[in-house]
């Protein structure tokens, strides 16, 4: 159990501690890293190579926003095994859909309700 | 206070400060791990006290950390965090969430149809249309292969 927390720990750790060589060794905006993360999920994932970093790190691989990305193309071939040609456009979405929801929904009402700090 | 999409990502250039490199990846390593692990503990929380399935446990599990990196950005408190994490704020899920919360709060001013809804996607829209083509691209390869090698995959 504890094993399981400190694998989380230092996989989610050194994705993020990667990625903050990508913003100061390069000009890259906080938006391109997380697209650009991604993508790379969606690349690793096809090519089953996250479930490697998912199996050592739990949450910690799962949490990053790679494993957006990989979640987005185990969908999709998960979606084409099931439903066939369609499955190509079904299975990322559907597979996501919770996530992709509640950001829309809790991202609306959380803004709606609160109000930005003043910029002094 | 108007924002074009680059200078909201200037804006967010400005929470993650320059300085030594390698202080500032301890701290995204510290607060990135330690983010992580609130989701191992939800992840453990679903699987062994609600009994659900493994994938059922993620998608739990994402929507609660996308519900609290939303909360703590209306809180005003994501943001003093992400001053000292850089990427360890911004990598995580809630950091997806935060960039979708802060600038929908920043442009409710600006009404609840252009401003609210439509700039929560500044960031969220590129990370989806990308993301989403990206997946729909690797399966139209996948779909290929495996009519070329007759579904042995």
């Amino acid at each position: 159990m504890f094993m399981q927390y400190l694998n989380a720990f230092w996989v989610g750790g050194l994705i993020c501690a990667l990625a903050q060589i990508l913003i100061d060794k390069t000009k890259i905006t906080p938006a391109r890293i997380l697209t650009l993360l991604v993508v790379l999920g969606v690349v690793l994932g096809g090519l089953g190579l996250y479930d490697y970093v998912e199996k050592i790190g739990g949450a910690g691989a799962t949490v990053p926003i790679i494993g957006f990305g990989n979640s987005l193309a185990k969908g999709v071939i998960k979606g084409i095994k099931e439903d066939g040609f369609l499955g190509i456009f079904t299975g990322g979405t559907a597979a996501t859909a919770g996530g992709i929801a509640a950001s829309i929904f809790f991202g609306c009402i959380i803004a709606a309700v609160f109000t930005p700090k003043e910029k002094g | 206070m108007k924002y074009t999409n680059e200078e909201y990502s200037k804006y967010l250039d400005k929470k993650v400060p320059k300085s030594p490199l390698l202080k500032n990846m301890l701290f995204a390593f510290l607060i990135g791990g330690a983010i992580c692990c609130v989701g191992q503990g939800f992840s453990d929380f679903y699987k062994t006290v609600l009994g659900l399935e493994t994938e059922a446990v993620k998608t739990a599990t994402s929507i609660t950390m996308i519900f609290l990196g939303a909360l703590f950005t209306g809180l005003n408190l994501y943001d003093d965090l992400a001053k000292y994490a850089g990427a360890g704020t911004l990598v995580p899920i809630t950091g997806f969430a935060n960039s979708i919360v802060s600038p929908a709060m920043e442009f409710k001013r600006e009404g609840y149809i252009l401003g609210l809804a439509a700039k929560m996607f500044t960031i969220a829209g590129p990370v989806l249309v990308y993301g989403i083509s990206a997946s729909i691209a690797v399966g139209f390869l996948y779909y290929i292969a495996m009519a070329v090698v007759g579904g042995g995959m």
